[in-house]
């Protein structure tokens, strides 16, 4: 018999006091200063940017935005598990400030691909608040495969030349750099660092539902040298993977905080509202439906915990941990985000309350990085079937 | 090397050294496998028993219980590491069984001096099987609703009713009971006491009930004035609901733990079933649907698990989390999935009872299938338990049920 993981050999899944410590900080700082209700009032507002760059300067200073960039680069030094403490936090008030775009794409593609050149130029920027990243792989009815892109690099001189277009751009609008893939042969693709300000980018924004940002950026010939390739040529196709890997894994963080947010706030309601002389959360009709939020909640914790855990000490079960975190946290949140509009009952389908808003980003990062029953199709490929 | 390093290192050495080779892999090593002895057992594997044998000889049966009463004096983080280091070989515990998961903690906690030397060494010895006697025909969600008299005359009680679902009654020597002492009490819950009874005592008559797996452990326990020494009362008289309770939710947290085994079996169980009944010795299985199925059963077995070790490492830190009380919950609900999508790979091949043109391990699958729809009942019912989280963990105002 083959001696698989056992209890003694699980990953740690706490928080060491550092982590509870950051954790509680988080929790606190985020819930006073940036609550979920900013979300309508970027929209309504109009507001150009969507999110506040003061706040994302504030949280620079607090370390929180290089916490898992190395000190070489000005960064804390820490691991991916404690960037998931903050992750988690931040999720829980559907923060739209650019940390899936800066820390979860276009930081992770650099430190896992970039030459020491391009870390050493951007990581700084990340750590400090300054310098926004995306990473561009969505086209138009292509979102299955982001591995072959239409947007083509042409060599040219010492260089390539990209048209195409991409859509979904998180942050696009704002972002300093952003990174994008494009088919370097008929089957292979490489990712290229480029500046949305050169000419001949048009970067025009979406407008959605979920109070993130995106935009659709489009290439007409964009010159780029090779040395604004991120990894090696024709190796795009791997390096994304690793990248979504662990943005699946960060953005899980964000949906366990976001579900936690949604459940809390729907105990507190049935607990206070009053039908038949009664609080609503004494009918067991309720009271159970509660309980199996509770506990997709408890098993998408621990997947998540895990997951993060690996990025730092174990990279080989990354792939598999990544896309149970992902799997999981996606039906958790939808489910969390459902019941919680259904238990707010005619006041939840309102404009005025904030539940509606987790049931939005719940539906917007179900799509991200694959959704459930891929990531599902993918655990059956790692596990032999 | 911190000195339960250390320890771990010896208790690895004396398991690998001693466990019997045959017994290796053959277990989760939960508190209910294994060797579970008293006067009745007819086991007669030998390594099973030389196994007991070497286990009592070291105390390590009960590892964490008082050496004056047969245990070994250890910490409980020592036994957790005994037990760690025998699942990591995957052997059974030396003996298993209700005395040593359930019943002797709670008398260590709760009996006095006499009960606790009477009755906890032949536990830890494997003389003595206990069973429980809680539920009752009228009394299974509403347990409180127990009608067991217990009427004191003299030095003894006198016990008469019922007990139904006890779990191997018939081959234990001793059964805790519920028992109402205290009919007139304002409420339900006040008036019931924990009373020992020896199963030979005259008057009990113990029958098996069949389940539809076709067998069970469980029995019909019935009480035609059953006299016992009134010295068999554990704790308080009429204070045995607070006993109780404290029973159920290690039993509630044992069933979750016992149900767990390896992790990825249940995933390489029905995977391996699928490939058996469908052909496809090896590679992609082509349905996606059942594909995604499998994955989905893998995934929440993989999340169960962790959660397990989550909870462990918690409540090692010293901050148990409330989330224990789910264990059950998830746990029973992965067992049912588990078989029932084992049962639909099978197609007809499932539908086996006995006989001609089914195999050995087919049968035996179609009724723990069937075994498995008790697991969402057995121990407390899912609703009990969403009614425990629902009010103790989420704080949700008590409602009509």
């Amino acid at each position: 018999m083959t001696q698989e993981t056992t209890e003694d050999r699980a990953p740690s899944l706490l928080l060491n006091e550092e982590q509870k410590m950051l954790s509680k900080t988080a929790h606190d700082f985020i819930r006073s200063r940036a609550p979920a209700a900013r979300i309508r009032s970027f929209r309504d507002s109009g507001d150009e940017v969507g999110f506040s760059r003061q706040l994302w300067g504030e949280m620079a200073e607090l370390g929180w935005l290089g916490l898992q960039i190395p000190e070489q680069y000005q960064g804390m030094g820490l691991g991916f598990f404690d960037l998931a403490v903050v992750l988690e936090q931040s999720g829980r008030e559907l923060m739209p400030e650019p940390f899936v775009s800066t820390l979860l794409l276009g930081a992770q593609a650099l430190l896992l691909g970039g030459s020491e050149q391009q870390k050493r130029a951007l990581l700084p920027g990340v750590a400090a608040g300054d310098t926004l990243i995306s990473v561009g792989y969505e086209e138009a009815g292509r979102q299955q495969s982001a591995s072959l892109p239409a947007m083509l690099a042409k060599e040219s001189g010492d260089g390539f030349e990209l048209s195409g277009e991409k859509l979904h751009v998180l942050d696009g609008h704002v972002a300093d750099r952003i990174i994008v893939s494009a088919a370097t042969s008929s089957h292979r693709c490489t990712l290229f660092l480029i500046d949305p300000a050169q000419p001949s980018v048009t970067v025009t924004r979406q407008s959605r539902i979920d109070g993130m940002s995106s935009a659709i950026v489009r290439l007409e010939g964009v010159p780029v040298m090779r040395d604004a390739m991120v990894g090696e040529l024709d190796a795009g196709a791997a390096l994304l993977e690793a990248v979504f890997d662990r943005a699946s894994v960060g953005l899980a963080a964000q949906m366990l905080g976001a579900s936690e947010q949604a459940f809390a706030d729907t105990i507190d309601y049935i607990k206070e509202r009053q039908q038949f002389g009664v609080p609503i959360g004494s009918f067991q009709a309720l009271q159970h439906r509660a309980v199996s939020v509770y506990t997709d909640i408890a098993l998408t914790r621990s997947v998540v915990l895990a997951a993060a855990r690996a990025v730092d000490e174990s990279p080989v079960d990354v792939p598999r941990l990544a896309s149970l975190a992902k799997a999981m946290a996606s039906d958790t949140l939808m489910h969390a985000a459902k019941e919680a509009i259904q238990m707010h009952g005619g006041i939840g389908v309102t404009d005025a309350h904030d539940i509606g808003f987790y049931m939005k980003r719940a539906q917007a990062s179900y799509t991200m990085f694959g959704m459930p029953a891929q990531h599902r199709k993918r655990w059956a490929e790692l596990h032999g079937y | 090397m911190t000195d339960l390093e250390a320890f771990r290192a010896e208790a690895r050495a004396w398991v690998v050294e001693n466990a019997p080779k045959s017994l290796w892999g053959t277990s989760a090593s939960g508190p209910f496998e294994g060797y579970w002895g008293g006067s009745k057992c007819e086991e007669t594997d030998p390594d099973l028993l030389r196994w007991r044998d070497l286990g009592i000889e070291k105390r390590w049966t009960a590892p964490s219980w008082p050496e004056e009463y047969g245990g070994g004096g250890l910490s409980r983080e020592r036994e957790i590491i005994i037990h760690e280091e025998m699942k990591a070989i995957g052997v059974p515990r030396p003996v298993g069984g209700q005395g040593l998961a359930m019943f002797g903690p709670v008398l260590l906690q709760y009996g006095n001096d006499a009960q606790r030397a009477q009755h906890l060494p032949p536990i830890a010895r494997a003389e003595v099987r206990w069973c429980q006697g809680y539920s009752e025909p009228n009394a299974g969600s509403d347990l409180a609703n127990l009608q067991l008299k217990a009427v004191r005359d003299g030095d003894e009680l006198v016990l008469n009713g019922q007990k139904i679902w006890t779990s191997h009654a018939d081959l234990s020597d001793w059964i805790y009971c519920l028992a109402r002492t205290d009919p007139s009490a304002p409420k339900k819950q006040m008036g019931i006491s924990v009373i020992l009874v020896n199963l030979d005592t005259p008057g009990i008559t113990v029958r098996r009930i069949d389940l539809i797996s076709g067998y069970s452990p469980f029995c019909e326990t019935f009480f035609d004035n059953v006299r016992v020494p009134a010295g068999n009362l554990v704790g308080v008289e009429n204070e045995g609901w607070t006993i109780a309770k404290a029973i159920l939710g290690y039993e509630r947290s044992s069933i979750g733990r016992s149900i767990a085994r390896q992790p990825g079996s249940a995933q390489r169980e029905v995977v391996a079933r699928a490939r058996k009944h469908l052909s496809v010795p090896e590679g992609v299985i082509p349905d996606p649907l059942l594909r995604d199925e499998l994955a989905a059963l893998g995934m929440l077995e993989e999340a169960f698990h962790l959660t397990l070790a989550r909870i462990q490492q918690s409540a090692e830190s010293g901050t148990p989390g409330p989330e224990g009380s789910i264990t059950k919950i998830v746990g029973s609900e992965l067992k049912q999935r588990r078989f029932e999508l084992g049962m639909k790979v099978a197609g007809a091949q499932g539908l086996g009872w006995e006989g001609p043109g089914f195999d050995e391990d087919d049968l035996q699958y179609t009724r723990d299938w069937l075994r498995s729809r008790a697991s969402t009942i057995e121990g407390g019912s899912s609703e009990i338990q969403k009614n425990i989280v629902s009010k103790r963990v989420l704080g949700l105002p008590e409602g009509k049920k």
